[in-house]
């Protein structure tokens, strides 16, 4: 509980968590259909929000759903907890939401809303984590039209995304995808799973916490409930690869903060121009730095 | 057991909400398939064939005469008005009119092939020649990339599409060659019976006869079943060991070949012969 909040409900002049008591039940039982359909694209009346579409409202709508007082909330973009959207949207939850407490930390949340990243730190079965997804379906790539994708989808026929694959392998020797990496979802549906770097998608397998992913925009919600196949689409003999950071001998770059190797790096070049590498997980980066425990 | 592979019974289409009198003032002998009534056309009316494992049927008549109509029917692009189509398959045998959507876009991906006249119909053109094979491949469940590398190559070789150009655009081959592709894509899963809609239509007699004796050479390698719809006697002659003539939607003449080519029974066909020596 945060104690110290300066509004109270009664003066904000809107529910607890910003949507009416009617919208949030609406999302929690689109919620829970998608849970019972692991990667089912679940359609639900995404509502307008105070911020464009674009800024993460399909997430902050599940997280404003599901959100009580004795939640904790973590807000992730990009892996930084500073960035812009990142405070915005964790203001916006303080203000909407008196009484939540809001951190940094990954253990202490209960509610993690990510854009682009899954923390470091493994999850536990008693938090939820919320992706922030752009375009939730991976067949928009190779078919416009939704009801075609529908039925590919209902059919399981993910023959045509296997062909993108095949074409990046024959032009370039490797898959290219960087993020959003088709990935099927408990042996059928195969989901977009939000802008998350291929490191991340093994994370999804299996996961102990539940994970949710909403797109306002396209008014969608799917899940991917705990303990659930998550397979990256992939071929029987090509396996697949997470990004390994190695330099041209084959080093692997560290961070340049906490010196981890074994976590997901941003690289950027400094101002000589300079390219370095840090880890995208800022709450992780710091933690390894104050225990000094970075691999 | 039985080699027959596909028996059509009774297929008719018509275009438009149709009428009592629809199939009675339309035809040949009326010399109009629209119904001077209620203005509906009549595509294709009780057509009626057998098709035996290996065999290739021709099916010939002017444009509009129902013959590209019915094997969309039979490849599920169009749904008949009235009729029955029994696919044997080994020891399965499917009513295809009764399979839902889904069983009739599994049934198309893994046991029949299609080539159109137009290759822009049958051809993904914003992928290569090997991806336009593995795509076919991919839907028929097998994901091993090296074995699909393998079988494409191996198709390609067989249509006499150059190795070296597995990895191109399709769009930047001839016709001919377009053709041959298509021909290696409706042949990746090796189905049973194949469609050729005007497969020769549009290129020239050098190019039409080798893809005239590539279908040949498939049909006794593979021993695959398929319906030639052409309008060009030369190719009835050369493929088809039985033919179909239609005209208005209807099949006014079938039989051997060499017997419709050497003693036309019908008018129309007379003309046709005719015309054509």
């Amino acid at each position: 509980m945060n104690e110290n909040y300066e509004l109270p409900l009664e003066d904000a002049g809107y529910s607890f968590g910003f949507l009416d008591e009617y919208a949030k039940k609406e999302v929690r039982r689109c919620i829970l259909k998608a849970i019972a359909i692991p990667g089912y694209q679940t359609p639900y009346a995404s509502r307008e929000m105070p911020m464009g579409r674009g800024f993460g409202t399909g997430g902050l709508q599940i997280t404003l759903s599901l959100i009580g007082v004795q939640d904790t909330l973590k807000v992730i973009d990009q892996g930084s907890d500073d960035s812009v959207n990142a405070v915005n949207l964790r203001q916006f939850v303080q203000l909407t939401c008196p009484g939540v407490d809001v951190t940094e930390k990954t253990e202490e949340a209960s509610l993690l809303q990510s854009r682009h990243r899954i923390p470091e730190k493994p999850l536990t079965q008693a938090q939820i984590l919320i992706l922030q997804v752009p375009y939730p379906d991976a067949l928009v790539v190779v078919e416009a039209s939704e009801a075609r994708r529908k039925i590919m989808h209902a059919e399981a026929d993910y023959s045509r995304l296997l062909v993108k694959l095949y074409e990046d392998i024959v032009h370039f020797d490797e898959i290219t995808i960087s993020h959003r990496y088709p990935t099927r979802i408990n042996g059928h549906y195969v989901i977009d799973p939000s802008p998350i770097p291929r490191w991340d998608v093994p994370k999804l397998h299996q996961s102990k916490a539940l994970v949710l992913l909403g797109a306002g925009r396209e008014k969608k919600i799917y899940a991917v409930p705990p303990y659930t196949l998550a397979e990256p689409l992939v071929f029987d003999d090509i396996a697949f690869r997470v990004e390994d950071f190695r330099d041209a001998t084959g080093v692997r770059h560290a961070c340049r903060c906490c010196g981890s190797t074994v976590s997901f790096l941003d690289e950027f070049s400094n101002d000589q121009g300079m390219v370095a590498y840090q880890c995208s997980d800022s709450a992780y980066c710091e933690e390894q730095q104050q225990t000094g425990s970075a691999a | 057991m039985s080699r027959k592979i596909l028996e059509v019974r009774g297929l008719s289409r018509i275009h438009g909400k149709g009428c009592p009198l629809c199939t009675l003032h339309t035809g040949p002998e009326f010399d109009t398939n629209i119904c001077p009534f209620c203005g509906s056309v009549v595509a294709a009316h009780d057509i009626n064939f057998d098709l035996y494992r290996g065999e290739i049927l021709g099916i010939i008549g002017e444009s509009g005469s129902g013959k590209s109509s019915t094997v969309k029917m039979l490849y599920f692009d169009d749904t008949p008005t009235s009729g029955q189509a029994t696919f044997f398959d080994g020891a399965e045998q499917h009513d295809l009119f009764s399979l839902n959507a889904a069983q009739q876009r599994s049934m198309r991906n893994k046991r029949f092939g299609m080539v159109y006249q137009n290759p822009h119909m049958g051809l993904n053109f914003q992928i290569s020649a090997g991806g336009n094979i593995a795509e076919r491949l991919l839907m028929s469940d097998l994901k091993h990339y090296a074995e699909i590398r393998r079988r494409a190559g191996e198709l390609l070789s067989r249509t006499e599409v150059s190795l070296a150009r597995i990895d191109q655009n399709p769009k930047t081959f001839s016709g001919g060659m377009q053709q041959r592709v298509q021909i290696a894509k409706a042949l990746a899963t090796r189905p049973p019976l194949l469609f050729l809609d005007e497969v020769t239509t549009g290129l020239d007699l050098s190019v039409q006869a080798a893809i005239l004796d590539l279908i040949l050479e498939i049909q006794n390698e593979l021993d695959t079943a398929m319906i030639v719809v052409t309008h060009d006697l030369g190719v009835i002659r050369l493929l088809a060991g039985r033919t179909l003539v239609m005209k208005h939607g209807r099949v006014i003449e079938s039989g051997l070949t060499d017997q419709i080519l050497e003693d036309p029974q019908h008018a129309y066909t007379q003309r046709l012969v005719a015309s054509a020596l």
